[in-house]
């Protein structure tokens, strides 16, 4: 009966999560200044008269988690969330103006809570599962949840926000934000060019000869294992003694901390994953194909560019946005060998307990890996539709 | 076309082809057949060295193929396997094009010949040029692969069970196509299969092989009428032996010109085989049939007695 009844019960158990997070958690919190630990304001206690109306999208979503979700529903549930998502983040901005009333040169900081990212998030998972539902096609589903999130880019762009925490740590900061995303993303690239010119012979010899592939696999599945602190610890001595008795090299950038030894352990770390994609890739190449292509009298390298490369690519770059997903995420604790980065602004905030420091460190590599993870998705989606 | 001297091959020291010496003719359509691991197959892929022989002389066109780069060699030999192996990332079109492209046609002409060879294999260009493999059926697929094997006209076409994947229906089809394609280009054609039907409907010449070895090799009347061996006899079928012969004869040669029946019974075409005729008979129960000829203008009745009778042999 109840199957009849609720339609859509992904929707319904998102939004009775989020009227749960929303009504028992902080929304925000403010703090006279950024040193002392902020008081807890609930949501409830920050609506005024018609500021309730911010909560009829949820009513509504809950309204239609009864109705079946064809298309026409599906859209409207983004669009809903997508209002939630706006109204709730623009709620924040409005309590922060007021609370420090207007004065720009406050010390008052107001945070975000844990209400507000769980309702941001579960808002954003809502929107993207109408949007999953909604169209198969996969630029249409990057473009329309890329539209979801710029009410709220439009919000920091217009300077609504500014008086949170958070954007005021930005502020303080944007010099060394501005660095630590061109170091992060040097890293990325940094170790992905390595890392596929390497891996992509690595992964070519073991799928040609069984009598390699046990040891390649095996030594760097050891690498995986080690620890990333204490394979940066490891490489700290032999590349400082290089540097020590190569001069040249020291004048190039490599010394026992900083990027070198970060790019290598990350470049390390990268292997196996790769390699792994490398010979599945080459292994999903039917038989039939291969000897097909011989029998019409392509020669060794015409089999290997024209046909085995161009069908293993989706399972290889797949490989590589594993790859590259990790790195963004592992190239955080590298700031530990001052690689530089967002992870250099984690600690910061980790070492001074400033929450929202912390948080101007993680979202954007949370972002960046979404970005990438969607890049390659796309990219192998996009090689996917036109064979399979 | 191809000649085979005292050709063995071993794998692993173990004798997978012994001492063959076979000639195929050119505009020969020659069949392969026996059953798995006889050497049909390895036989085959040392025509165009997919599979090196090592001892003995394989000649094409009057030369050893080792005097042939093997990529050269295998140009000029068309190649369709059961799996088809069509490029999966390529569209139909330039699946036919492979070996024009390798050969470096100019644009337009390889452009022509894809027209043509679609049109040849009932595939409709307008439609399928652009499709991609995995939207093709699998009849389909295998025209595709047939068509590329004959994309740059070789001198001789070879198929390794090629129709093996196929259901019925289609792989009859498609047989008739292989048929009429032979009869057109009256191109040498080296087809392997275990299917002994396929075997007798479209070999000029049968080679059966078995442990590496020919037992016997021959016109398909031959290999039926008079078997070398009890293996012979054996694998072309004891019991149902008369109807294979049946179907190697056209209703056309046993039918009495000139008579005519009386009734409304539907005639048969006089292209039947008398497998079919045979079949026919026996659904209607009657002893007579009209038989009309290509452009469907009465030629004659068949008589069932006639099935049996042994004019046309002699």
């Amino acid at each position: 009966m109840t199957r009849d009844f609720v339609k859509n019960r992904v929707l319904l158990t998102l939004v009775i999560l989020l009227i749960a997070a929303g009504s028992g958690l902080a929304f925000v919190s403010h703090a006279p200044n950024r040193l002392i630990s902020g008081q807890g304001m609930s949501l409830a206690s920050l609506l005024h008269g018609i500021q309730w109306l911010l909560l009829l999208p949820v009513l509504f979503l809950l309204l239609f988690s009864f109705f079946t979700p064809s298309r026409p529903n599906t859209l409207i549930v983004m669009l809903l969330a997508e209002i939630l998502l706006f109204g709730l983040t623009s709620l924040t901005g409005h309590t922060a103006i007021a609370l420090t009333s207007g004065d720009e040169d406050s010390v008052a900081r107001t945070s975000l809570g844990g209400a507000f990212w769980a309702c941001a998030a579960l808002s954003l998972l809502i929107a993207s599962d109408a949007i999953s539902r909604f169209t198969k096609n996969h630029t249409w589903r990057i473009l329309l949840n890329v539209q979801v999130i710029l009410p709220v880019v439009a919000l920091i762009v217009s300077g609504q926000l500014s008086e949170l925490s958070l954007l005021k740590e930005y502020d303080n900061r944007s010099d060394v934000f501005n660095d630590a995303l061109l170091q992060h993303l040097s890293i990325l690239f940094g170790t992905l060019i390595p890392a596929i010119l390497l891996g992509l012979p690595l992964g070519i010899i073991c799928h040609r000869s069984a009598r390699w592939q046990t040891p390649i696999l095996s030594v760097l599945n050891i690498i995986q294992t080690v620890p990333s602190i204490a394979l940066f610890g490891l490489l700290l001595a032999p590349l400082a003694g290089l540097a020590k008795s190569f001069p040249w090299l020291a004048e190039h950038g490599v010394s026992g901390i900083g990027l070198t030894p970060a790019i290598i352990a990350l470049v390390l770390y990268s292997l196996l994953p790769l390699v792994r994609g490398v010979i599945a890739g080459l292994n999903s190449v039917p038989s039939g194909v291969i000897e097909s292509a011989r029998g019409m009298g392509m020669n060794r390298v015409q089999v290997f560019y024209k046909v085995q490369i161009p069908i293993a690519l989706p399972v290889i770059l797949t490989g590589v946005r594993i790859v590259a997903v990790q790195t963004v995420g592992m190239a955080m604790v590298a700031a530990l060998i001052g690689a530089g980065g967002f992870g250099a602004i984690m600690f910061q905030g980790l070492l001074s307990s400033a929450l929202d420091l912390v948080l101007l460190g993680v979202i954007p590599v949370v972002l960046m890996a979404v970005v990438v993870d969607g890049f390659f998705k796309f990219l192998v989606s996009m090689l996917e539709t036109s064979r399979r | 076309m191809i000649h085979f001297n005292q050709v063995s091959k071993h794998f692993a020291g173990k004798a997978v082809v012994r001492d063959l010496t076979l000639e195929m003719a050119k505009g020969e359509f020659t069949v392969l057949i026996g059953t798995s691991g006889s050497g049909k197959s390895t036989t085959l892929k040392m025509i165009n060295r997919l599979v090196e022989h090592d001892q003995g002389q394989i000649t094409f066109a009057g030369e050893p193929i080792s005097q042939f780069r093997a990529e050269d060699l295998r140009r000029r030999m068309g190649y369709a396997i059961q799996s088809i192996g069509l490029f999966p990332h390529w569209t139909v079109e330039e699946n036919i094009a492979t070996v024009p492209q390798l050969l470096k046609w100019p644009k337009a002409k390889i452009r022509d010949r894809v027209t043509e060879l679609m049109e040849l294999l009932h595939l409709d260009p307008n439609q399928f040029r652009q499709r991609y493999p995995h939207q093709l059926s699998g009849g389909q697929q295998q025209r595709v692969g047939v068509a590329r094997a004959l994309a740059s006209d070789p001198e001789v076409l070879l198929m390794d069970e090629p129709f093996g994947a196929l259901d019925p229906v289609t792989r009859a089809t498609l047989q008739q196509e292989v048929a009429r394609i032979h009869q057109l280009t009256n191109r040498t054609i080296v087809l392997v299969t275990h299917d002994i039907d396929e075997a007798l409907s479209l070999a000029d010449r049968i080679v059966l092989l078995n442990e590496g070895r020919v037992i016997q090799q021959g016109t398909p009347l031959e290999m039926l009428t008079k078997p070398a061996t009890p293996f012979v006899r054996d694998f072309f079928g004891r019991s149902d032996m008369g109807i294979k012969l049946l179907s190697l004869r056209l209703v056309g040669e046993r039918t009495r010109r000139g008579e005519r029946i009386n009734g409304t019974q539907e005639p048969i075409a006089a292209s039947m085989t008398l497998r079919e005729a045979l079949s026919v008979f026996v659904a209607r129960h009657v002893e007579q049939l009209p038989v009309v000829d290509d452009a469907g203008q009465p030629l004659g009745v068949l008589h069932f007695a006639d099935l049996v009778a042994e004019r046309s042999e002699a």
